[in-house]
């Protein structure tokens, strides 16, 4: 089973939720989750479909021909009006072998760029590293572009539409956190070039205009994604630490038997919610154990965050209907309260007077 | 979320079934809904797939698109739409009732009644879940500018006629939607979501199949089961026995059913137009429908299960009683309608791309305002729903134990009875807080005098300050008696809106100044080559 690489998409996952060590340790030995999550009979539904698929490359390939010319007319006229207009463009080859050559290679290419300013260079699918829980991951963002005055910008080309100047505010939003990680990577690299370059704050993206295939962009600031991210990434747990807590010779391949590798995952403590539905693999292996043992986490984080100490759902209960917990403690009486009012509110209901009319 | 509503899911977690989240229905509901159940290609924008639509839950019309990306058979299908849809919204459009509208007067400047016609009912637009509503407005964006070949026989790819006015109609409900408590437009989630509380996040009750089965689960099973089966149970092909409720369409349908039916279709279409003589053309038809009907079959198999499951949760909402200020809510619906009604028959130009300043504020203000509504009458509606807003802080609910008449301190003395109540909750009073309770249907104000023995007591004594007639002596049934259990709140039962906006042509510099000439309208979208990929 070949390791998987840790992507920009899975960093701004693990960072939104960074206290689960199953996630990191996973993502960062390179696990396959998709064929673990089969493996342990929870299977993903993640899958793109060929349709967005080939639209997607297509869309790309279109912002990318002619050397990036249009990418860099959007990138002029997004970012940097003040600059000469991009008739020439350096577009370095980056091709080499393995992650390690292509970021020594795409390295190369960014001091080359800062050697010779006064021109736009477009790096097209350059390949970063970044250190993330003490292992590196590579990262492939699908532009870097070089401003002539030395400052780096990130480009991430995406296939929505951008409908009269506005896109839907999710996308954009998962498409900053994705560009953050790209911004960390470069600045990364930045710091060893001397003097430092600056790398953008405003990345481009650029996406279809309105109906059509027709590229346009908007500048998004992603200094708080960026914020956010650097802050979440410093506090992943160190993956040796975690895997130091592992009993000896676990291992999560997905050739294992069903029981032995569900041993294997349960020796990692995960920090399941709903939102990883939309963004872990193993979620709903996950979410079958949180309900299990009754989390109310499995509700959704606010729940959790009302109830106190409160943590599983017969303890609730049993607090609300006074069998349990300390009338003292505020969220236990808090509860007291809501269970009494709403069985008042539903025998009222039920007898069909109302209370207030 | 509030604690009770929390409590409701945790009980619905322990029970296997959902619980009830309000106790009547805060939503109008037509006896003749139309229903529209629509899927889309995946990653293209406002590119349809087909649809199941109609008034008949067993008769639904099926529009299947067999090539997507194909702008002629895109419009046959929006022109499809069109004929469904604009015959269902006339038929609402001619019954109509007087009614009465104050109109600032042109000349005196004074506000004036004016004698208007009111549509008696109107039409009503349920979709499966929230991204449906999304998909109502783009087809209304991405339709509303078109040009039709009678109004601009120029116009290069010329839409059928009547699409425009649909998207024009579906702009409108789309926006209507965005009103909190209206009723023109409703995603099946939403309303059942608002009714019941189940078992599983919030954002796990977006799946239209899981969300029923927590509420309905099958005989002898537990909601929790049922929704992971709706979820996640797949055939041996590997196809989602309960597909998405859309518009998008789960990728292993695409990439194993959908896109080699495409393709065939598209090997057929060239075949066809490659024959040689009429003998050969007839058999390659014969293959192009074949290709084509499958495609249908597959856009049926996919919308079938949505249709009937979205037909199931207007059963279950239907079962509620109707909360008694969902007609009020309804009635603005409807003037939203017959206004939308007159600026189409007045031949304004389509919905602008963008709104002016002070169509923008006001769209807002509305919104806000009816936010505070909703939440008011909601609670005036359901003791659940007032259950919340008492453990919050902001009602309270009490037997009155005492009354005691005094009046007020003028020339004409007015009646200001202090009423002593007694409660458990725990309301946020301030010194001469104002407190309302309802009494026939208007609210009758109170004023918050103090503790009779001290906040921890639980007894209060209120002010009466209206409602009890102009006499000496209150009207009788005007005043609390003792004995009589209440519920006040703290909020105002009809919620006043802001000041005024300015009228368009007052608008400050900094929005943008008043809009100049009569705006020409606005240009279609420029179609280039690249819409057909």
């Amino acid at each position: 089973m070949p390791a998987k690489a840790l992507d920009a998409r899975a960093l701004a996952a693990l960072a939104a939720n960074p206290g689960c060590r199953r996630r990191a340790i996973l993502d960062g030995a390179g696990v396959n989750k998709a064929a673990l999550a089969g493996a342990l009979g929870s299977p993903s539904a993640f899958g793109q479909s060929q349709f967005a698929l080939v639209r997607g490359n297509a869309f790309e390939a279109k912002v990318k021909a002619d050397g990036g010319t249009e990418l860099l007319r959007l990138a002029h006229e997004k970012l940097d009006r003040g600059s000469e207009p991009p008739a020439e463009a350096r577009v370095p080859d980056l091709t080499a072998q393995g992650p390690q050559g292509r970021t020594a290679r795409t390295e190369l290419a960014l001091r080359e760029a800062a050697g010779a300013p006064g021109a736009w260079t477009l790096l097209d699918h350059p390949m970063l590293a970044l250190d993330v829980a003490g292992s590196p991951a590579f990262l492939e963002p699908d532009a870097v572009v070089v401003h002539p005055d030395g400052s780096w910008t990130v480009v991430e080309i995406k296939s929505f539409p951008l409908l009269d100047g506005a896109a839907d505010p999710a996308k954009v939003g998962a498409a900053a956190r994705q560009a953050a990680v790209y911004v960390l990577a470069l600045e990364q690299v930045a710091a060893r070039v001397e003097p430092a370059p600056r790398v953008r704050h405003r990345i481009l993206l650029v996406c279809p205009k309105d109906f059509s295939n027709l590229p346009t962009a908007s500048a998004v600031d992603v200094r708080k994604q960026r914020a956010v991210t650097a802050r979440q990434l410093a506090r992943l747990t160190r993956i040796e630490e975690i895997a130091d807590a592992l009993p000896e010779g676990t291992c999560f391949s997905p050739d294992l038997p069903a029981e032995q590798l569900t041993r294997a995952v349960e020796a990692v403590p995960a920090a399941y919610a709903p939102e990883c539905l939309s963004a872990c693999e193993l979620a709903f292996h996950c979410r079958d154990r949180s309900r299990a043992e009754g989390a109310v986490t499995s509700l959704g984080r606010p729940v959790r965050a009302e109830l106190g100490g409160l943590t599983t759902v017969e303890d609730v209960l049993a607090a609300a209907r006074g069998e349990a917990g300390d009338p003292d403690d505020p969220a236990v009486a808090a509860l007291r309260r809501a269970a009494a009012l709403r069985a008042e509110a539903l025998g009222t209901a039920s007898r069909e007077v109302a209370p207030c009319p | 979320m509030s604690l009770i509503a929390t409590l409701a899911r945790l009980e619905a977690v322990s029970t296997g079934r959902a619980q009830p989240a309000a106790t009547v229905r805060h939503r109008h509901l037509s006896t003749r809904p139309l229903v529209f159940v629509p899927l889309i290609t995946a990653g293209e924008a406002g590119a349809p797939l087909g649809a199941l639509v109609g008034t008949d839950r067993d008769a639904p019309r099926l529009l299947a698109v067999p090539q997507p990306r194909d702008r002629d058979l895109r419009f046959a299908f929006l022109a499809e739409l069109a004929d469904v849809v604009l015959p269902y919204i006339d038929g609402f459009a001619d019954v109509v009732e007087p009614a009465e509208r104050s109109e600032t007067d042109p000349e005196t400047g004074k506000r004036v009644k004016v004698e208007v016609e009111l549509c008696a009912d109107a039409p009503q637009l349920i979709v499966p879940s929230r991204a449906g509503i999304d998909l109502v407005r783009l087809l209304g964006r991405s339709t509303r500018f078109r040009r039709t070949a009678e109004q601009d026989p120029e116009t290069p790819f010329p839409a059928p006629p009547r699409v425009p006015l649909l998207g024009r109609w579906l702009t409108h409900f789309g926006e209507r939607a965005r009103v909190p408590g209206s009723s023109l437009l409703l995603a099946m989630t939403d309303v059942l979501g608002r009714h019941w509380a189940t078992g599983q996040s919030s954002l796990e009750d977006q799946h239209l199949g899981a969300l029923l089965a927590w509420i309905a689960p099958p005989e002898g099973r537990s909601g929790a089961e049922a929704a992971q089966e709706a979820e996640l149970a797949r055939d041996a092909a590997g196809q989602l026995l309960c597909p998405p409720a859309g518009p998008a369409t789960d990728p292993a349908f695409d990439n194993r059913l959908l896109a080699p039916a495409i393709e065939r279709y598209d090997r057929a279409r060239t075949a066809l137009a490659a024959a040689e003589d009429g003998l050969e053309a007839d058999d390659r038809l014969g293959a192009l429908t074949a290709a084509e009907r499958e495609i249908r079959a597959l856009v049926a198999s996919r919308t079938r299960p949505t249709w009937d499951a979205v037909w199931q949760g207007l059963d279950l909402l239907r079962e509620l009683p109707e909360g008694s200020r969902v007609e009020e809510r309804w009635t603005r619906d409807r003037w939203s309608f017959t206004g939308h009604r007159d600026r189409v028959a007045s031949g304004e130009p389509p919905q602008p791309r963008r709104d002016d300043a002070v169509t923008a504020a006001n769209k807002l203000a509305t919104r806000e305002r009816e936010q505070s509504r909703l939440e008011a009458q909601e609670a005036l509606d359901d003791p659940l729903v007032m259950a919340a807003r008492r453990l919050s802080g902001e009602a309270f609910a009490g037997e009155v134990v005492d009354v005691v008449m005094a009046y007020s301190e003028s020339k004409r003395p007015s009646p200001r009875p202090l009423v002593t109540v007694r409660t458990d909750d725990g309301p946020h009073l301030g010194e001469r807080a104002r407190a309302y309770r309802s009494l026939g249907g208007k609210p009758q104000t109170v004023e918050f005098v103090g503790y009779e023995d001290g906040p921890e007591g639980g007894l209060l004594v209120l002010r009466v300050l209206d409602r009890m007639g102009r006499g000496k002596e209150p009207e009788p049934g005007s005043v609390p008696e003792k004995g009589d259990r209440l519920c006040f709140t703290l909020f105002e039962h009809e919620p006043r809106g802001g000041a005024k906006l300015p009228d368009p042509e007052e608008t400050p510099w900094t929005h943008g100044g008043p809009p100049g000439e009569e705006p020409a309208p606005e240009p279609a979208d420029q179609v280039t080559e690249e819409d057909i990929l």
